[in-house]
């Protein structure tokens, strides 16, 4: 097993008209824990949602374990984009997992049933042993007492944690987290980034797109600032929060003056 | 298909035709017009706390829309003239019918809308010295009316849908003319698909407008 | 009232009434059966990537929408015979254009119900792996067909009010057989006011037990 888990070249996309991600190199080391921070619209979700082909990149190349993914398309416009077959797609969402903004829960399932469901439906799992998996899973983010609740019933917080055990119970090679607490209330931004941080602890590789710079200093490795669509600057926790070399980083970080890191 | 279309017989038959569609305009008007306001009445029958009305009122639109439109047409046609000691004649019996069917429909629309007004609307007028009607009329029907538009102009799609029943108590609406045509030129399916087609060109404005003002005020929630 | 109300005379012939309701329930269910079907079909249709395949069903949908029942009642029984050189039983007829009525009432039931789901399931399951059928199957459908149940309810019972039509061509349901009773008898009044109640106790009930079966149905999960 390499080193290096992924490996984004040249990542485009556009809808439409727009140009959103133009030109992004990324390269992603087993075990790391990067966070993306930007301001809205800078392209920074697109990013990671192209890693799990939420969206489709339009240019670039994306390789996960060392093996480019997709098949070479038609040529159009001098764009090579990539052509991926929906088999394929699905494997790599097995090995690829993603926490998202709005938590996606499935409602007509209980919570139980909703981190089941990957292992039953897509990875063939048979029932009993998805049962205790997920049990497991949802005892670590603290839900063990919530096993035959629907979400409706539940917190935002706790809806998340779910989302989360969803995710960890396919074991993924890379769990990609979207914004994860920008909706929900205050309080219950803590209780679920308690949960990213001990994960962070077990050294799965993850890549969290955040607003709450102060928990991105504590957690990442690496801080990559993306903006107009591309890398702007990157590296350590510390360099890019606290020692910002660029003009464009320093003026997004002001507007976070009360931030104490 | 061997069958040769006869294009002349449907430009012979346009002038029938127009008379006929004026005619279920008529009718449309008059039915939804006068529905319209019945049913308002109606539905302050139906929101009233006194039995002796709610009672009633519900028993009427319960009525009028548990049983098929073409019943109350025949109904109001062939029975209800001996109840009265005198006959309507086809176009009365339709309109008067349809008009009831209609305030039927529209009193449920209305008291669907002002039951989904927030008690705090009638508090809040009550609170700077409002009576009853003037809340009505300056809170909640406005409310009201802006809220059921929707709802309302699908009543009116159907409507114009329904008057071509009023054919079959030999009103001289559209299907009536289309039908009469169709028999007198042997020639059934040139004559209906144009009366098919007339009728969707005066409905279809209809449906979009409606479906257009149901995207307007569910994006502006 | 001087009229002499005289109910026996119908109650003589309630044989021919009973008869009438059973054409009536033959004609709804199957045109229920067959229109779910066609409206599967075209739901799918209107939901394809494929303009080719999307076009036509709109289109379909459109027309059934915009234009009056008893129009297609005629134009199957009078004017698609000329086009195909058969001719229809009226109960075929009548069948043909319920079931293609309410096939483009019930695609619209089924596709606003998926299209309700919001994107962020689809999502959500497909992060997990699941390919396109997978997401349907365990996600999408289970939620859209709750959805679905009271507008597909609601549309089977206009679908059935529409059987009242199928008098104009003879076919033998209830309305049909009460103005054969009335040719007998010549009692208008006691004779549609009977089939009035006949088709109200049916609907009736009929609506109310499915109100009771939506409620059992919203409150399980």
């Amino acid at each position: 097993m390499s080193d290096t888990v992924i490996r984004i070249r040249n990542l485009h996309k556009r809808f439409g008209d727009l140009h959103v991600v133009k030109g992004v190199d990324l390269e992603v080391k087993r075990g790391e824990r990067i966070a993306i921070i930007g301001a809205s619209g800078s392209g920074k979700s697109t990013i990671l949602r192209c890693l799990n082909f939420m969206e489709m990149p339009s240019d670039g190349t994306i390789e996960l374990d060392g093996k480019m993914l997709g098949t070479e398309g038609r040529a159009n416009d001098g764009g090579a984009a990539r052509t991926y077959s929906e088999s394929e797609l699905c494997e790599v969402r097995t090995r690829v997992g993603m926490v998202f903004q709005q938590f996606n829960l499935f409602p007509h399932m209980t919570v139980l049933e909703n981190v089941m469901e990957g292992l039953i439906t897509v990875k063939r799992t048979p029932k009993e042993a998805a049962r205790s998996r997920a049990t497991e899973q949802l005892a670590k983010v603290g839900l063990q007492d919530k096993l035959h609740a629907y979400p409706g019933k539940l917190s935002g917080g706790q809806q998340q944690r779910v989302a989360i055990a969803r995710a960890l119970a396919m074991d993924p090679e890379v769990l990609l987290f979207d914004e994860p607490t920008s909706s929900l209330d205050p309080e219950l931004v803590g209780e679920v980034l308690r949960v990213i941080h001990a994960l962070a602890e077990e050294g799965r590789t993850m890549l969290l797109v955040t607003h709450e710079l102060g928990f991105a200093y504590h957690f990442a490795d690496r801080v990559v600032f993306i903006a107009d669509g591309i890398v702007y600057e990157t590296g350590t926790a510390d360099d890019v929060l606290k020692h910002p070399q660029k003009e464009r980083t320093q003026a997004f970080l002001a507007r976070f003056t009360e931030r104490a890191f | 298909m061997e069958y040769t279309w006869d294009f002349k017989v449907i430009l012979d038959s346009f002038p029938l035709l127009l008379r006929g569609l004026v005619v279920t305009i008529e009718l449309w008007i008059l039915a939804f017009a006068i529905g319209l306001s019945l049913g308002f009445a109606v539905s302050l029958a139906r929101v009233s706390s006194r039995g002796w009305l709610n009672g009633p009122a519900i028993g009427y639109v319960e009525l009028f829309r548990n049983t098929p439109v073409l019943v109350q047409l025949i109904w109001f046609y062939y029975a209800f003239p001996i109840v009265l000691g005198a006959q309507l004649s086809p176009f009365t019996a339709a309109a008067l019918s349809l008009t009831l069917n209609t305030s039927a429909y529209c009193a449920e629309i209305f008291r669907g809308g002002i039951v989904s007004i927030a008690r705090g609307q009638w508090e809040g007028a009550k609170a700077i010295g409002m009576t009853r009607a003037m809340t009505m009329r300056r809170v909640i029907l406005p409310q009201v009316l802006k809220r059921m538009l929707p709802a309302f102009t699908n009543r009116g799609i159907e409507l114009a849908k329904v008057t071509s029943l009023a054919s079959l108590l030999a009103v001289n609406e559209l299907m009536y003319q289309g039908r009469l045509l169709s028999s007198t030129y042997y020639r059934p399916l040139e004559i209906l698909t144009v009366v098919a087609l007339v009728y969707f060109v005066l409905i279809y404005p209809g449906s979009y407008l409606s479906a257009r003002l149901e995207r307007r005020l569910a994006a502006r929630d | 009232m001087q009229y002499q109300w005289d109910f026996a005379a119908v109650w003589h012939h309630i044989d021919m009434l009973i008869v009438g309701l059973i054409g009536t329930v033959e004609l709804a269910l199957v045109s229920i059966v067959l229109g779910v079907i066609v409206g599967f079909v075209v739901a799918l249709m209107r939901l394809s990537h494929r303009r080719a395949l999307r076009t036509p069903a709109t289109a379909f949908v459109e027309f059934y929408r915009n234009t009056p029942p008893i129009v297609h009642f005629f134009w199957f029984f009078y004017a698609l015979p000329i086009v195909i050189g058969l001719s229809f039983e009226p109960f075929t007829a009548a069948v043909l254009a319920l079931s293609t009525q309410s096939g483009a009432f019930y695609a619209e039931v089924f596709r606003g119900g998926i299209v309700s789901i919001e994107r962020g399931q689809w999502e959500g399951a497909k992060a997990l792996g699941m390919n396109y059928r997978a997401v349907l199957r365990r996600v999408i459908l289970p939620q859209a067909l709750r959805r679905m149940v009271a507008p597909f309810v609601d549309r089977s019972f206009e679908l059935t009010k529409t059987t009242a039509l199928a008098s104009s061509l003879a076919y033998a349901e209830l309305l049909y057989q009460a103005m054969q009773v009335n040719s007998i008898t010549y009692r208008p009044m006691e004779v549609y006011t009977t089939i009035a109640i006949m088709y109200f106790i049916v609907l009736f009930a009929a609506s109310n037990l499915m109100r009771l079966v939506e409620y059992r149905l919203s409150r399980v999960g």
